[in-house]
């Protein structure tokens, strides 16, 4: 056993190190190589990317090419269909009620989640515990289940139709998952910087604002980018509360669209690929830190 | 996720509560916090909590309180009529079909989605080239809107589109369907599209979790004569029981909420064959302004997904907390 071992033998981490990692190296060089990984990671990216291309595509068609061949390429390429949703102010406003929606939900969640996540990372007291577990409960409180009470509500009090019915549920819902994630990014920041800045004499809430904020905004990117999704996706809450198609948000507008010009299909492919883009370019750009917010929550 | 309330007072943060209240020596210490402290507490919680118990907890208890009527949004409830809503819901076939087709999804999805997503970041887990393009195609249909997803699906699916086309040119006509219209077939539509749109975030939770297992383990296997396989068998897959876990919870509370997908696609009506309760709550309490209807089934929802939440966390999450090795990584 031990004459199989020969990095421990060495007793030092490092030369251990450097003898095992060796070996894996050696074990992912063969990875790397084997045409069947590649093979399959194709064919997995190929289906799931699969749909999204034939919609774009599609969109560079006319109705007629659609009809004839669903499957074919765009034979001669048509751009009109993608130059006339961009011309569309319809698009521009359903564009302009998303940004406003999500931008709004995004900057309030992250504020009310920044400051809860101080208070129960680095304040001591009676109830914090109870605090936490209240916003943790939350992740179980689906939207749907408040739809309809919230539809009422938010109706009787005449906010109907205005961005803020959809931003102020969102922020709600959205809280405890970016309480969640934020509560160990905060803890994490060092006790020695608070203990520093108070003999400097700045109070905790100097503190906060210009020390830990600062420090703290990779964790704020990546619960603002999951809030921004979620809010700039959501279908369920501006379908009850937003009524008037002048108020519509993408998601809505999409729908909208497509029953509208049910049969000109290649118009509704253009103007549902370039209601894609957006979240695509998004998320192409945060990728990492996306990836990076999830491997907190797994493990929050 | 795994809902760690935090440890106790890190060490020093008394005195410093303490210090805050210099001008006042006598007020902290024995009562706890000084004034300026509670001050500072409710100021950074208050907004909040505000918003959250006004728009979570106050909706859903809403829910619950119209539940116990038949109401029509107008006016106040008045006509309470007790457990009627509940036993109507209970008794309607749809809405069993509803809970069933529900089930369907959210151990189908468990079924197909686990071990293809496991396989999926096994291998893309490896040193291979183009490893983030692959990322960001996989990941890719979980950013798009279930609405924009849903109506370029409708647009593929029916009877004369692309779908259709592919497997005729395959060779494959026994295998077209009416995909959107044939009841027998919806369900089946259905679980392969949030297959496909939530194939990705297992993917990328799963990658997520491999990156926080020490390379060492898989190092020592293979020093002790481990093949590659095997140390995916024996060390990353238990190693990565956490984050599998965590997935099966999100992927079921996902499942039993299913909404937008089969109302974009279909309608997500009783004759549809894919109702789930949440389409089958809309159609009531939305379109038929059956409010109290509505609500009660919004509070069924709610209760079967709170169980089988409370049920999961207490048999499988909580074998998180127990293992000293996933303690150790987690």
């Amino acid at each position: 056993m031990a004459d199989r071992r020969p990095g421990i033998e060495i007793r030092t981490r490092r030369g251990a190190k450097v003898v095992a990692s060796r070996r894996a190296k050696r074990l992912t060089d063969r990875g790397e190589r084997n045409p069947l990984v590649y093979l399959v990671a194709v064919a997995t990216a190929a289906l799931t990317a699969a749909p999204v291309i034939y919609v774009m595509l599609g969109g560079f068609r006319s109705n007629q090419q659609i009809n004839t061949d669903p499957t074919g390429l765009p034979n001669p390429w048509k751009p009109s269909n993608y130059l006339k949703v961009f011309a569309d102010p319809v698009f521009w406003n359903e564009s302009k009620n998303s940004l406003v929606i999500a931008v709004g939900a995004t900057v309030g969640v992250c504020l009310l989640g920044v400051m809860v996540a101080f208070v129960l990372a680095r304040y001591s007291f009676k109830g914090r515990g109870a605090l936490y577990a209240v916003f943790a409960a939350g992740l179980m409180f689906p939207l749907t289940v408040a739809a309809l009470p919230l539809y009422l509500l938010l109706g009787q009090i005449g906010l109907a139709g205005n961005p803020l019915s959809i931003i102020l549920p969102q922020i709600g819902f959205q809280l405890p998952m970016t309480v969640v994630i934020l509560v160990p990014f905060l803890r994490a920041i060092p006790a020695e910087l608070e203990e520093a800045s108070i003999i400097d004499g700045t109070t905790r809430i100097g503190f906060f604002w210009r020390i830990l904020l600062p420090l703290s905004v990779p964790g704020l990117v990546t619960v603002g980018v999951l809030g921004f999704i979620a809010s700039w996706n959501a279908y369920l809450l501006p379908m009850l509360l937003l009524n008037r198609t002048a108020e519509y948000t993408l998601p809505l507008g999409v729908a909208h669209y497509a029953t509208e010009h049910s049969t000109d299909t290649a118009m509704v492919l253009a103007f549902t690929s370039i209601c894609m883009l957006p979240a695509l370019i998004f998320f192409t750009i945060l990728q990492k830190r996306i990836v990076g917010g999830l491997t907190g929550a797994v493990k929050g | 996720m795994t809902a760690v309330i935090p440890s106790e007072a890190t060490p020093g943060t008394d005195d410093r509560a303490a210090g805050s209240g210099r001008r006042r020596p006598r007020a902290p210490r024995r009562s706890g916090l000084s004034f300026r402290t509670r001050g500072e507490i409710a100021l950074f919680t208050g907004p909040a909590l505000i918003v959250y118990i006004g728009f979570v907890f106050v909706p859903i208890a809403l829910a619950a309180y119209y539940g116990f009527f038949t109401w029509n949004g107008v006016g106040a409830p008045t006509k309470f009529v007790g457990a009627d809503n509940y036993i109507r819901a209970f008794t309607d076939p749809n809405f069993l079909k509803a809970i069933q087709h529900n089930a369907f999804y959210v151990i189908a999805s468990l079924v197909v989605q686990g071990p293809l997503a496991l396989l999926v970041a096994l291998l893309i887990n490896r040193r291979i080239r183009l490893r983030g393009m692959f990322r960001l195609l996989l990941f890719a249909p979980y950013v798009l809107s279930e609405a924009v997803a849903g109506v370029a699906w409708r647009l593929l699916l029916p009877p004369g589109g692309a779908i259709n086309a592919i497997l005729g040119g395959l060779g494959l006509d026994s295998w077209k369907h009416d995909w959107l219209g044939d009841p027998s077939v919806t369900n089946w539509t259905v679980l392969v599209l949030i297959s496909w749109k939530y194939l990705g975030f297992a993917v990328v939770l799963f990658l997520a979790g491999m990156q926080s297992i020490p390379d060492e383990l898989s190092e020592a296997a293979s020093i002790d004569g481990a093949g590659y396989w095997q140390t995916q068998l024996r060390i990353t897959i238990p190693l990565l029981g956490p984050t599998i876990r965590i997935w099966a919870f999100l992927s079921i509370i996902g499942s039993m909420q299913l909404f937008d997908l089969p109302y974009i696609l279909n309608g997500g009506r009783p004759a549809t064959g894919n109702q789930t309760m949440a389409t089958y709550m809309m159609l009531y309490g939305q379109e038929r302004h059956m409010y109290g209807f509505g609500s009660a089934v919004a509070v069924i929802l709610f209760v079967l997904s709170l169980a089988v939440a409370l049920v999961y966390q207490r048999l499988v999450l909580r074998r998180d907390t127990e293992g000293a090795l996933t303690r150790g990584v987690f």
